[in-house]
């Protein structure tokens, strides 16, 4: 589903950092390990083609990204990638509905609100659909980024530190739900962390 | 979901921002279309209450003020002139028709026109009720007139002296009865109670039903009241409002009349025209604070624009992650500015009706004319154009920042 080959990446007036190769077929889990400051969301903006690579090749789902013109990427990433942030990121003017249905909205203007409520029900957001995300507590808002990631059934669901902010009996719960809601979807996950506590929970493992 | 519901969430959730905007946006916007409404009308009733007279012959004194008080009835007049020294005007080759009026009383502030039969035809006025007043002391009442004092055929009235509404001398031997209204004809004649001349004069003319004439006369000839008492002695009319049938006339009898005679003749048109040019450096002037006013409003649209995109940059780069292209960014913040622009064009159309509206409330108190609360007109989409051609070019400069917007870096920057 996705594979990497030979990627790098140099900002400006620094060392070009090398990622290794990365290979992961359809439906699986892979965990990207390592440190801070090795260049990890970095890694995850090439695969999401995100950013341009100084070398190298990204391909997801039989299509290689480099081939791809400025607006086909555009539409590539909103139909078949999911990207889970760190930071949570929301349109603030709008509500958790409406949050959840822009984002099924673009390429193609689906509007599936059966999806969406059952994802929410799932999620235990459901009751709060009409509010406001700004008034949502710390992890409901963490609950609904992750739903932001895959509401639309993309082939790949990328997590960047999804579970760095949390205490154990936490960790543990955001791990399951992902894990649970990327086999929904039957897609492929990648998360990316430097959190120790996940390596038990993968067999696909890279390290940074 | 689509672009401009988005757009438009955007908008409604920071509404302070758009604050500023809208107000100097409907500001100018009011002040241009007040000020286009107002000169248009006023043009427009002018030029229409004027039409059937080429020259009005007064006495001497401001030629503009003859014309206010004689042709539109709002200004006193100059003074009255002799019937005779008319008369060969009124016989003269040139002359299609020559209309003598003679004015001084009003009914609760509605003028009192002592005229020819004449005067009511040349405006294409019409019998809604009743018939036309044959003798004297029977009125043909103007629709508004009507209308606004609640007068009816059969109904008698005392007139006061002067042509304000506040007279307390009242000339209550002689009532007049109401004939006929008028059908609205939209000019001067709706505000006016028509009389024939005889009935203003004989008002005046005390001899005939005071059975103390003598004592009367002799006490006011002293107390300087002999100026009405002369007027019967000789008959006076306030003006002349003169046809022409060949345009020579135009060019020789103002001329002639007022190198020639003690009386002045005013051309309606020509002091219209004047009336009008002084009104349009006012008109400019106003004109040229809106533009000023809607040029800081496109200013203002521009930096509100650029404010927000700026405040936004997070939520546009995680737009371009949900697959939105640059273009639809741009797309976006169209969509609120015109969106704006289009709001703010609609209050500030729905102020400037207000201010008609409010305007004609007091003119039709103080003079008798009313303004319309028409509809919106072409020249108003023009504006609409601009407004929106302003908005666009505000967008594209506002919106430079979302073509250069680096996604990667300002998702890692949050």
């Amino acid at each position: 589903m996705v594979t990497t080959s030979n990627l790098s990446y140099a900002y400006r007036n620094e060392e070009a950092l090398d990622f290794p190769d990365i290979s992961l077929s359809a439906g699986n889990h892979v965990l990207v390990l390592g440190p801070s400051g090795v260049g990890k969301t970095t890694l995850l903006y090439l695969m999401a083609g995100l950013l341009p690579p100084l070398g190298g090749k990204v391909s997801i789902a039989g299509t290689e990204l480099n081939s791809l013109s400025r607006k086909q990427m555009d539409s590539f990433r909103g139909e078949h990638i999911g990207i889970i942030f760190q930071q949570y990121q929301f349109i603030t003017s709008l509500s958790v509905s409406e949050n959840l249905r822009l984002r099924q909205s673009f390429p193609r203007n689906a509007n599936d609100a059966q999806r969406r409520n059952e994802l929410m029900k799932r999620l235990g957001l459901w009751e709060h659909l009409q509010k406001k995300v700004s008034t949502l507590s710390q992890g409901q808002q963490q609950r609904l980024s992750i739903a932001l990631g895959l509401i639309h059934k993309p082939k790949i669901i990328f997590a960047d530190e999804p579970t760095s902010n949390l205490d154990d009996s936490n960790c543990e719960k955001v791990l399951e739900l992902l894990k649970e809601e990327a086999n929904i979807c039957g897609s492929s996950l990648l998360i990316i962390t430097h959190d120790q506590r996940l390596l038990p929970h993968f067999q696909n493992q890279i390290l940074l | 979901m689509s672009l401009a519901y988005l757009a438009y969430k955007n908008m409604v959730s920071k509404p302070l921002n758009l604050l500023m905007s809208l107000l100097l946006l409907s500001l100018s916007v009011s002040l241009v279309t007040f000020v286009l409404q107002l000169s248009q009308q006023l043009g427009g009733q002018l030029s229409k209450n004027i039409a059937p007279f080429d020259m009005v012959v007064g006495a001497k004194g401001s030629p503009l003020q003859l014309v206010l008080s004689s042709v539109l009835h709002v200004d006193n007049p100059t003074g009255n002139i002799k019937l005779k020294d008319v008369v060969p005007l009124q016989k003269h080759p040139f002359v299609q028709h020559a209309i003598p009026v003679s004015y001084g009383d009003n009914y609760k502030g509605f003028r009192i026109l002592g005229t020819g039969k004449e005067y009511i035809t040349l405006y294409n006025a019409q019998i809604a009720k009743g018939i036309l007043n044959k003798v004297s002391f029977e009125v043909v009442a103007g629709s508004r007139v009507a209308n606004q004092l609640g007068l009816r055929v059969g109904d008698s009235f005392i007139s006061s002296h002067g042509l304000a509404a506040s007279g307390t001398d009242v000339h209550d031997e002689h009532p007049f009865l109401i004939t006929g209204i008028l059908k609205p004809t939209g000019s001067v004649v709706d505000q006016l109670l028509i009389t024939n001349l005889e009935s203003i004069w004989e008002a005046h003319d005390h001899s005939d039903e005071d059975p103390n004439e003598q004592s009367h006369k002799k006490n006011t000839a002293e107390s300087g009241e002999s100026v009405g008492e002369e007027l019967h002695v000789e008959k006076e009319i306030t003006s002349l409002l003169v046809k022409f049938k060949s345009p020579l006339g135009m060019i020789q009898l103002p001329r002639a009349i007022n190198q020639n005679t003690n009386m002045q003749a005013a051309l309606p048109g020509f002091e219209v025209q004047r009336l009008m040019s002084l009104l349009g450096s006012g008109v400019q002037t106003i004109n040229g604070i809106a533009v000023a006013i809607l040029l800081v409003s496109a200013l203002s649209i521009f930096i509100s624009l650029l404010k927000t995109i700026r405040e936004r940059k997070q939520e546009l780069a995680l737009l371009r992650v949900y697959g939105l292209r640059t273009g639809q960014l741009f797309g976006l913040a169209l969509f609120e500015g015109l969106f704006l622009a289009f709001i703010g064009f609609v209050l500030g159309w729905l102020l400037g009706r207000f201010a008609i509206w409010a305007v004609s409330q007091y003119t039709q108190v103080s003079y008798g004319y009313g303004l319309q609360v028409n509809g919106p007109e072409i020249m108003e989409f023009f504006i609409l154009g601009l407004i929106l051609l302003l908005a666009t070019i505000a967008t594209i400069l506002a919106s430079r920042s979302i073509f250069k917007l680096n996604v990667a870096k300002t998702l890692s920057d949050a």
